[in-house]
């Protein structure tokens, strides 16, 4: 076991280059240079060059890259030009607001598709059935950015449930219940497409499962029809839900940058697109290795975690 | 079945405790408090070293932490003493001598005097200086006509410059001339962008990253304490979600609301602001080669294009028609005279047929968006339709901003007939100079990317450049317009009007023709 996972995480390393070539090879061929970005208007050529070599852009590409990785792999990942502070501070404190927003989420979408799936399910073709479904196709059907900005105009603006936007209060305590005033729309609207994902496919997994024969026997040796459903059917059915949730961990992760921007949440993704439109390379290739290295970091522990659960899987 | 009874049972129980979680998460929301102004930002800044940014969203934060030696006159952009209270110029315009106020401070204490105004000017400009390494400085260049910064005595300080150059009183008042504390950049070093001090009506508290930029008074402001306790800037880059932030009370005042949602606003319980300001947007034509070397050409161009339509309709009225180069912010430079191109297709079909030059193919190049380039994709679209309606063939190229500097910038030449432009500047001489004289065609490192070029406007801006007389200056950069408009070397379309939108709880406040945020005398109750 230890050298299967020793194995997989050696074959991570020739991944995370090329991840650092690809980010830095578009950083460098996408038009516009951070110089041109900061100095707008008054980007003359002699400006322009002035600034790049107080950047420490004037080098060759070949160099940089390597100053680059070098510099990494000592842990600097350098300084955001446009912030003005280390990228690695920077990217933590986001990717941690990023994580509590698509956990939060992903929670929601998981109990809520589950449940909404298994009582479709039971209620085939019964009104329960018909309005779950209707539900879900709505909620796959509205792109999640405009979702939220209607929220923000009901529940926020005229009802005045909820604050507009950010993570936490400008004034008062940062508790968990001011989190949790911040994070019910944005987490809502992140969570409504996977929600119907999710419910749609554990409705047919669900279906699969009722028409097997065990079904029958636990019915037949008396077993309550909610024990049936519940225990018997959805324990067979989440082995083909499981893999589902972990494609739609991936889907709300990556949706949430139209809602970080949305509700202005502070999190990795808006990050990464105020970043580009800066042309802040340092800031963009720190952060997208540091996030690409969290993704396979986390398939390699879902992979061992599966081998473990599953003898099938070799090692 | 029987799962829908538990399914019954279950929602009532579930929507029992929504409801309680829900009353707890709502109740009422928390009113921002008196004294303090919120202020909604299009972004996060990038630092508070006034040497180091260039974008008008840190000035904001800036202006009310920091003086310069002078300042602009409120309402105007012309210079009046700062933290300098008297200056004198020497004969050959190459001399500044500056007498500094008596017993300012900076916030952490620092005396103000001549060698913080030496520190300050030698820090951006002398690559030796032990503190230079704090940089990059963008701007520098405002200063690079500065040869050396002199402290006579304590309260005296003395500028000498390469060559006369008019503009510098003008740039002193800019942020990148603000005066920062030499022992907080000395303690801080690098990290004095996160850790400010400076002389200003307010002083710096904290920045939570992404979050909030938090200034309180200054009670010991040599012009008087400010009204506010503190102000809040909140970066907020969306504009929708920061006019809903507006619209539920999350802030007192707001920024750059965009046009569609000047409607929003219209009730009692908000003021809408708006204050024209040194921007001029217009459209570079290509004079070296193609249809537009011939100036008939341009002029049709000009009358072609209906300008009323693009404020009034694309840009909601949040702009002006624009008569010529200068902006009319300029007021003591800007020649009243001139009226702009009337929109007048018939006036613009004569002189293409009188060039012949009907049916004239163009490429257009247009910006997708970028500093203050306001619609610039819907305006180019109207435009294209205008010119085409009067018999130009207009094709249009888009490209996202920094490509679009890189195309446009190194100057048209054998790639476009014309392209979308703004400038946001804060002395007169700085657009026509940096982008209308013939030495600054763009292999000389100008912004002339059009290639205009006539000897008189030369002339006139050189002589305007040394002049330190304002009278005279005013008169030259009159004559420069009246010439500059007869000869299009552009199509002058619009000067932007700089909005806010605060709440009924705000008083006193007025948008700075500057574009500068200004919050000393305003009231929150």
């Amino acid at each position: 076991m230890t050298g299967y996972i020793l194995k997989r995480l050696l074959s991570a390393i020739p991944v995370l280059l090329g991840i650092t070539v690809i980010v830095f090879a578009i950083m460098a061929l996408i038009p516009g240079d951070p110089a041109t970005a900061i100095l707008g208007s008054y980007a003359t050529p002699e400006n322009v060059e002035k600034l790049n070599r107080d950047l420490g852009l004037d080098k060759p590409l070949v160099q940089q890259y390597f100053i680059w990785l070098g510099n990494m792999m000592g842990g600097d990942f350098g300084t955001s030009f446009s912030l003005n502070r280390p990228v690695l501070d920077e990217v933590v404190e986001r990717f941690g607001a990023t994580l509590v927003l698509a956990g939060t989420a992903f929670v929601l979408c998981s109990i809520f598709g589950i449940v909404a799936g298994v009582i479709s399910a039971a209620n085939q073709y019964g009104w329960g059935d018909k309005g779950i479904t209707f539900a879900v196709l709505l909620g796959i059907s509205i792109p999640s950015f405009f979702l939220g900005m209607m929220m923000i105009l009901i529940f926020a603006v005229k009802l005045k449930w909820f604050p507009v936007s950010g993570m936490w209060p400008i004034y008062g305590d940062r508790d968990l219940w001011a989190l949790i005033r911040h994070l019910t729309l944005p987490a809502i609207a992140l969570a409504v497409v996977a929600t119907g994902v999710i419910a749609r496919l554990s409705r047919s997994a669900m279906l699969e499962v009722l028409r097997q024969d065990f079904i029958r026997t636990a019915r037949a040796k008396g077993v309550h029809e909610r024990g049936v459903i519940w225990r018997h059917a959805l324990k067979a059915a989440m082995v083909s839900i499981i893999p589902v949730l972990g494609i739609q961990a991936g889907f709300v992760l990556s949706g949430a940058v139209y809602i970080e921007i949305v509700f202005q949440w502070p999190g990795v993704g808006r990050m990464l697109v105020d970043a580009i439109l800066k042309r802040d390379i340092l800031l963009v290739q720190g952060g997208v290795v540091l996030v690409a290295a969290c993704y396979v970091l986390f398939n390699i522990a879902v992979d061992v975690a599966q081998s473990l659960l599953d003898p099938r899987i070799k090692t | 079945m029987s799962i829908t009874s538990f399914t019954r049972r279950g929602l009532l129980a579930a929507g029992t405790a929504l409801t309680l979680t829900f009353g707890t998460l709502t109740g009422a929301q928390a009113q921002t408090p008196p004294g303090v102004l919120i202020v909604g930002q299009i972004a996060e800044p990038k630092s508070l070293d006034p040497a180091a940014v260039t974008a008008v969203n840190d000035f904001r934060i800036l202006m009310n932490v920091y003086d310069g030696l002078v300042r602009y006159k409120d309402g105007t952009l012309e210079v009046e003493p700062a933290l300098a209270t008297d200056w004198t110029i020497s004969e050959d315009g190459t001399e500044y001598t500056f007498t500094l106020r008596e017993g300012v401070s900076f916030h952490d204490g620092t005396p103000f005097n001549a060698e913080a105004v030496k520190f300050n000017f030698d820090r951006m400009l002398d690559e030796s200086h032990p503190f230079h390494d704090t940089g990059p400085f963008p701007l520098a260049f405002f200063f690079s006509s500065v040869e050396s910064v002199e402290a006579v005595d304590d309260l005296t300080v003395k500028f000498t410059l390469s060559e006369p150059y008019a503009p510098f009183l003008s740039n002193l008042a800019y942020p990148t001339g603000l005066l920062v504390s030499p022992a907080a950049v000395e303690q801080y070093g690098a990290d004095f962008g996160r850790n400010p001090s400076g002389t200003g009506p307010f002083k710096f508290a904290e920045w939570r990253s992404n979050e909030a930029v938090v200034i309180e008074a200054n009670p010991d402001y040599w012009d008087g304490a400010p009204e506010l306790q503190a102000v809040v800037f909140r970066p907020i880059t969306d504009a929708n979600t920061r006019t809903a932030e507006m619209l539920a009370g999350g802030i007192d005042l707001m920024v750059e609301v965009p046009p569609v949602a000047l409607s929003e606003f219209q009730g009692e319980a908000y003021t809408l602001h708006e204050q024209a300001g040194p921007h001029v947007w217009f459209l570079i034509l290509n004079a070296k080669e193609g249809p537009f070397a011939d100036k008939l050409v341009r002029q049709a161009a000009n009358y072609a294009i209906n300008k009323e339509a693009l404020v009034n309709d694309v840009l909601e009225g949040t702009a002006e028609v624009a008569a010529g180069p200068t902006p009319p912010a300029f007021a003591w430079a800007y020649n009243d005279d001139l009226e702009p191109y009337p929109y007048d297709p018939e006036k613009a079909k004569e002189l293409l047929a009188e060039a012949g030059a009907e049916g004239a193919e163009l490429t257009f190049y247009v910006t997708e968006g970028g500093s203050g380039m306001l619609d610039p994709i819907a305006m180019g679209t109207a435009i294209q339709a205008d010119l085409n309606a009067v018999g130009f063939d207009t094709k249009i190229e888009t490209y996202e901003w920094n490509t679009f500097l890189g195309e446009v910038n190194p100057g048209l030449e054998g790639k476009a007939d014309m392209a979308e432009m703004a400038w946001m500047t804060n002395d007169p001489d700085t657009l026509p100079f940096l982008a209308l004289r013939s030495d600054a065609w763009p292999d000389k490192g100008g912004f002339n990317s059009g290639y205009y070029s006539n000897p008189e406007v030369d002339e006139l801006l050189e002589a305007a450049r040394v002049a330190t007389d304002q009278d005279e200056r005013a008169e030259l950069y009159k004559q420069m317009q009246t010439i500059v408009q007869e000869d299009a070397p552009w199509v002058f379309v619009a000067n932007w009007k700089q909005n806010a939108v605060t709440s009924e709880r705000v008083e006193n406040f007025t948008l700075q023709p500057s574009f500068f945020l200004l919050l000393d005398d305003v009231v929150k109750n």
